[in-house]
């Protein structure tokens, strides 16, 4: 009862706090940590999950409502929990290190964007294009469609591969996508290269909804539907498969368990819930361009969901909340609160801040930061911060 | 009527070393024991069986069926499963994870009864850990059901191993040297329990074994290879009587240990 009664008042009290003070980045991270907090409190279920239901539905659009950026902020944590839990297919169950895995999301977007865009009238001729704003809902399917595709067509010429040598042929299929997204504005013009795709048609909103509410639900309803199909496959005898040929490929084969069909069936999983996202993040964009697929990203996908703990679900979500706001609220704030500082004439010891050679500039060492962060977590939490069942055991002998 | 399982002529080279030379098999029920020297071609002729290596020449059937070509899960689909001499569990997988494993080949759902979860995968996944629970209460591991594979003492890993294997309701079960390491009194309670199962599933059994006491007692056929030959097959009296088996296996009298005339 106690717990249940903390459980309520950090929720509103930090919610509450964000609405005092809608600029403070550490007040709304406080939030976020009450939904960690109400995740992990000892209360009954009913009531934890009610919770985290009016956080999500309610007070986060309300918080968007004081500060349009932190229900941006939120979408894209939303964006790319369903990546992480994508990859945690990949990686985490089966055990095939992907390190190309946003191009698959690349797939999912360039497919809304072609079609949603007068740009696919330079292909097809005609005036046809863009589709109709509700054809955004049916290019949900066909981008989760295409990135499937794309996912088995990856995995067949790589079902031999190991480890490493898979790890680096992935990788290289991450970046024939970019190249190819960059370089087919010739001899037909399919992508627009470098310069990218726009205006991206954007659906019509149910109730005349603001965009930035818009997509906000959207991404949470496909986080919730990716996190359902994760947990159904977890818990069945093809996630047991997975998790078997992680284990021992060859003891598995010979247990009956078709090994072409498991791999195959892993990227494909994977990789459609990345198309999904996709198609969405075209939309909300209205613009793209291969800059937005770039290895960079397929590694930061990989720190998420090492960072949360591979294989685990709540992992993969934590993971992958962490290192979004991390890069967008907490290095950003503290490059621009240290600017603050210089710019005010701060001294410390004896030393004006405003004397720091433009190269100890912090905006410059977001990287390095987030990189210190990543050893540190090696070292001491290896396991990731909500670990797999599984891994914990592996790590713990 | 032709056996349940046959081999006939083969013949597996690895380069230029020839570790299967022409070997014909057959069994029928019962337990058929291999047995020959380290490095004799028992494990080899068991992953030949198996698909996790294809033979070089000659053909092996089951129920009629030709193997040879076929991939291992296949092979498992068919009726033939096995252990391996140097225990190959799912380690960080539990007890009845790894027996579930077992029986993939016998699940006919598909992504979107998994997806959908829809009450033939709800009905189907329950009757699959009872089996499994039943299961390892087959082969005495009642109490560990949850342990992971990891954690279980050596020859619980053995009987866990069977467990799984039997998980795939095989009608041939191929086992590596399950008595290696174990007691002589827990490798004969491992072999009462084998002989339980011939008589209860209507099994038949191919046993790689060392132990020669176990062989003796347990067989109702043995085969000695040596050298990637078959040199002596019969009932197990005979087979320890025959002249050559007691040479491959003591070297030739007078001729001091080992000593041999290169097969």
């Amino acid at each position: 009862m106690i717990h249940s009664l903390i459980a309520v008042a950090v929720l509103a009290l930090s919610a509450f706090a964000v609405a005092t003070f809608p600029r403070s980045v550490l007040v709304f991270l406080l939030f976020q940590g009450s939904l960690l907090f109400v995740y992990k409190a000892r209360i009954p279920e009913r009531l934890r999950w009610g919770l985290l239901a009016i956080a999500l539905l309610v007070l986060m659009p309300a918080i968007g409502y004081f500060n349009s950026y932190y229900l941006e902020v939120a979408t894209q944590v939303g964006i790319f929990v369903a990546l992480a839990l994508g990859l945690n297919i990949v990686v985490g169950l089966a055990g095939l290190l992907d390190l190309g895995y946003v191009a698959f999301f690349a797939v999912g977007a360039y497919s809304w964007a072609i079609f949603g865009s007068p740009h696919a009238n330079i292909i097809f001729g005609g005036e046809g294009f863009p589709l109709a704003g509700w054809w955004f809902y049916v290019f949900l399917f066909v981008g989760l469609g295409t990135a499937a595709v794309t996912g088995i067509l990856l995995g067949l010429p790589v079902l031999r591969l190991h480890g490493d040598y898979l790890a680096i042929v992935t990788l290289g299929f991450g970046e024939v996508i970019r190249v190819l997204a960059n370089n087919l504005d010739k001899p037909i013009n399919l992508t627009n290269g470098p310069k990218g795709i726009t205006p991206i048609s954007r659906p019509p909103t149910p109730f005349g909804m603001p965009y930035g509410e818009y997509f906000y639900f959207l991404a949470l309803a496909i986080v919730i539907a990716v996190i359902i199909a994760n947990r159904r496959l977890e818990d069945s005898h093809i996630g047991r498969a997975w998790e078997a040929i992680r284990e021992d490929e060859l003891a598995a084969r010979s247990m009956g368990v078709p090994l072409v069909r498991m791999k195959l069936m892993a990227f494909a999983c994977g990789a459609s819930f990345a198309g999904v996202m996709g198609v969405l993040f075209s939309a909300k964009q209205v613009f793209i361009n291969p800059e937005s697929f770039t290895f960079l990203e397929s590694i930061g996908v990989l720190a998420m969901v090492i960072l949360g703990g591979m294989g685990s679900i709540p992992g993969a979500i934590v993971g992958a909340t962490v290192v979004t706001v991390l890069n967008l609220q907490v290095l950003k704030g503290f490059s621009l609160w240290l600017n603050e500082l210089k710019n005010a004439g701060v001294t410390i010891f004896g030393f004006s801040l405003a004397d720091l050679p433009t190269q100890f500039e912090p905006a410059k060492y977001e990287r390095m930061v987030f990189g210190i962060i990543l050893v540190l977590m090696m070292i001491f939490r290896p396991q990731g911060i909500f670990p797999a069942r599984r891994r914990q055991r592996e790590l713990a002998h | 009527m032709p056996s349940l399982f046959e081999a006939r002529g083969v013949t597996k080279r690895f380069g230029g070393l020839t570790a299967l030379h022409a070997v014909d098999f057959a069994v029928d029920r019962g337990i058929a024991s291999i047995i020959g020297p380290n490095g004799a071609g028992k494990t080899t002729l068991f992953n030949v069986f198996t698909g996790l290596y294809a033979a070089d020449e000659g053909s092996v059937t089951f129920r009629d069926r030709p193997l040879l070509g076929l991939r291992p899960d296949q092979i498992t689909a068919l009726g033939i499963c096995r252990t391996f001499q140097n225990i190959r569990l799912f380690s960080n997988m539990t007890a009845i994870e790894n027996v579930l494993v077992g029986m993939n080949s016998r699940i006919t759902l598909g992504l979107w009864d998994v997806l959908s979860r829809n009450p033939g995968f709800r009905r189907t996944e329950s009757e699959l850990a009872a089996r499994a629970v039943r299961l390892l209460q087959r082969v005495g591991l009642q109490a560990s059901v949850n342990v992971v594979a990891r954690n279980l003492p050596y020859g619980d890993r053995r009987r866990l191993e069977l467990a799984r294997a039997l998980a795939s309701e095989p009608a041939l079960l191929l086992l590596d040297e399950p008595t290696a390491g174990m007691t002589q009194g827990e490798a004969s309670a491992l072999m009462h329990l084998l002989r339980g199962l011939v008589a209860d599933l209507e099994l038949a059994i191919i046993l790689i074994e060392h132990n020669m006491r176990v062989v003796m007692e347990v067989s109702d056929r043995v085969t000695v290879l040596d050298h990637g030959e078959k040199i002596a097959e019969g009932p197990p009296r005979e087979v320890q009587s025959n002249a050559r088996v007691i040479e491959a296996y003591l070297g030739k009298r007078g001729a001091g240990p080992r000593a041999r005339s290169g097969a």
